[in-house]
């Protein structure tokens, strides 16, 4: 945030904040605009992820979806949310007061907290902490507190056994995304985000096609255990997120509503605000781990700094990048049917966690072994892996698209947008 | 000045969140009580510059075992404690005088002690701080720790396969 602020107060007014009589005040004022700006940021994104969800759903079920409200229906979630806070504010009376009133600040609390080490571009950041990434798996434990303590005060049995699975799952769940989450740690040797980012611009001095964030600079395709690795953590963040295949908490066909049963006008949307918002959070986190995060390719990352053009330009690719995650979860919402309890537990522990457990130790052998070698075969390695895992498969794939296309004589159609 | 504030701050919060959890009726009541005490402890531990170690304090108590306890509570739907059969007079007597000759020891034990100012070096309390400490200076402690909670796991295990 220092930086920041330092570079910004420069460029615009021409002053030395350091030579400031009150300049932590000029910080924490910076500090302020910086969580307004965040909160305001989540609050926004997921409101547009619920239009843009349900539009999703519509196109994937032969269905419009909501279009009354605005263009295309975009003003949806404007109207949603006015009717949610104009909604009266039920408590049950049998419920405890106190912990029913708490339980929904807990829970977006600890979803805005992990914004502040969420990167959204270079120097695009509330707080370079040295342990970021530590930091943002810790807060999130704030959500599930929250939930819990939503789901037991209730005093409803939908509630209790959706808080219940809620509970069991995030505990199994953390275990395969934090062990994935030490592939590209270890592969970088930071704990920061931007410091993970950085570790992905490619060798130093290199050429065009070697510097910044072109693909085979990612971590995805830096070696097989980070490839599997990344399908891990989406995974285990998708459970950790309640999202469908693991929605097993909010089950509407046998929950009614799981641990928001009870909840009504604005502490429900409470609950669907962290939801939507959290997939913002998974995908900033899966895209800064293992795809490379803000890197623009063929651009040094050092070089970014030093103009805001170029800060801008890895702000969108950032964005880009994340964005496109968040649509393959909306995805996979829609595809994927509800597990059930038992093989959601057999696939963390018995599938998850050992996959996971040796990922970890092979990434340390490798990089035990790769860093004898001259940098310049660890380029021509990634190139080889990248072409292996990613474009030869990308290839593969759309040629199947297109000749099934051609096979049942159907056609790219997007007119119902 | 600040640091003084902030230290009562969190040692206020730490001690009533411990007395939370002993005095609370409702088992939810107690593991939200000790999830602040943990969030306190937390804060403490940034007041000594162990960054590495407040995060952790956050990311096991508060994140895995708290979660643990809670799920356990929901599990066994405790309600508030129902009154148990209280102890005899002598029992809550020798009780009361233990923990009063406890408070004692360790009162002049902290008094009577001086705690010499340390000036920590520049990186202390950093992930590579730790890990050079954890990994070099107390490798055979930190396998020895390593081996006694597999064979916990273990235990553990074969305690809960007799009756599953």
């Amino acid at each position: 945030m220092q930086p920041l602020a330092d570079q910004l107060i420069r460029s615009w007014i021409h002053a030395d904040p350091g030579a400031w009589p009150y300049t932590q005040a000029v910080y924490l004022l910076f500090m302020l605009i910086a969580g307004a700006l965040l909160t305001t940021f989540t609050a926004v994104f997921s409101g547009i992820v619920s239009w843009y969800e349900r539009r999703l759903a519509g196109r994937m079920q032969s269905r419009i979806g909501p279009n009354r409200v605005g263009p295309a229906g975009f003003l949806v979630w404007v109207a949603d949310a006015l009717k949610l806070i104009s909604k009266e504010d039920t408590i049950p009376g049998d419920s405890d007061h106190a912990l029913f009133r708490a339980g929904p600040y807990f829970v977006v609390t600890g979803l805005v907290l992990t914004f502040v080490a969420l990167p959204f571009g270079d120097r695009l950041i509330a707080a370079d902490m040295n342990l970021g990434l530590f930091y943002i798996l810790s807060v999130t434990a704030l959500v599930v507190v929250g939930l819990i303590m939503s789901a037991w005060s209730s005093n409803s049995k939908w509630s209790l056994v959706g808080g219940i699975r809620s509970a069991a799952q995030v505990v199994s769940y953390e275990i395969p995304a934090g062990l994935a989450i030490m592939v590209p740690v270890l592969l970088a040797g930071s704990l920061s985000t931007q410091g993970i980012i950085r570790a992905q611009g490619g060798p130093a001095g290199g050429s065009f096609f070697l510097a910044g964030g072109w693909p085979w600079n990612w971590f995805v395709f830096d070696d097989p255990m980070a490839f599997v690795s990344f399908f891990v953590f989406l995974t285990a963040a998708l459970a950790e997120g309640n999202r469908t295949p693991f929605d097993l908490p909010e089950a509407e066909s046998e929950l009614v509503s799981g641990y928001n049963t009870e909840y009504s006008g604005m502490r429900f949307s409470f609950f669907f605000l962290t939801e939507w918002a959290n997939l913002w959070v998974m995908s900033a986190l899966a895209t800064l781990l293992f795809l490379g995060g803000w890197q623009i390719p063929g651009v040094a990352p050092e070089v970014i700094g030093h103009s805001a053009a170029l800060v801008f330009v890895s702000f969108l690719v950032f964005v880009v990048k994340t964005v496109a995650l968040v649509n393959v979860v909306i995805w996979l919402r829609w595809t994927l049917p509800r597990i059930r309890v038992d093989q959601m537990m057999v696939l963390c522990w018995k599938y998850l966690v050992p996959i996971e457990m040796a990922a970890v130790l092979l990434t340390a052998l490798w990089m035990l072994g790769f860093a004898h070698l001259v940098p310049a075969a660890q380029s021509a390695i990634h190139g080889v892996f990248f072409l292996a895992a990613g474009a030869v498969p990308l290839v593969l794939f759309l040629r199947q698209t297109f000749a099934n296309l051609r096979l049942t004589s159907d056609r790219v159609d997007l007119t119902n947008w | 000045m600040t640091e003084a504030v902030l230290f009562w701050l969190f040692a206020v919060v730490a001690v009533a969140g411990g007395l939370g959890v002993v005095l609370a009726r409702d088992p939810l009541h107690g593991a939200l009580s000790l999830l602040a005490a943990f969030f306190a402890l937390a804060g403490l531990f940034l007041l000594l510059a162990a960054q590495l170690l407040a995060v952790l304090q956050v990311l096991v108590y508060a994140g895995a075992i708290l979660v643990l306890f809670l799920l356990v509570i929901l599990l066994l739907d405790l309600g508030p404690a129902r009154a148990a059969a209280s102890p005899p007079g002598v029992v809550k007597l020798a009780g009361a005088l233990g923990a009063l000759g406890l408070a004692g020891l360790l009162c002049t034990l902290f008094l009577s002690a001086s705690f010499p100012p340390a000036v920590p070096p520049s990186d202390f309390g950093a992930v590579a701080a730790v890990g050079r400490v954890l990994f070099i200076d107390y490798t055979l402690p930190f396998e020895a720790i390593s081996l006694l909670l597999l064979a916990a796991i273990l235990g553990a295990v074969v305690v809960a396969k007799g009756k599953v």
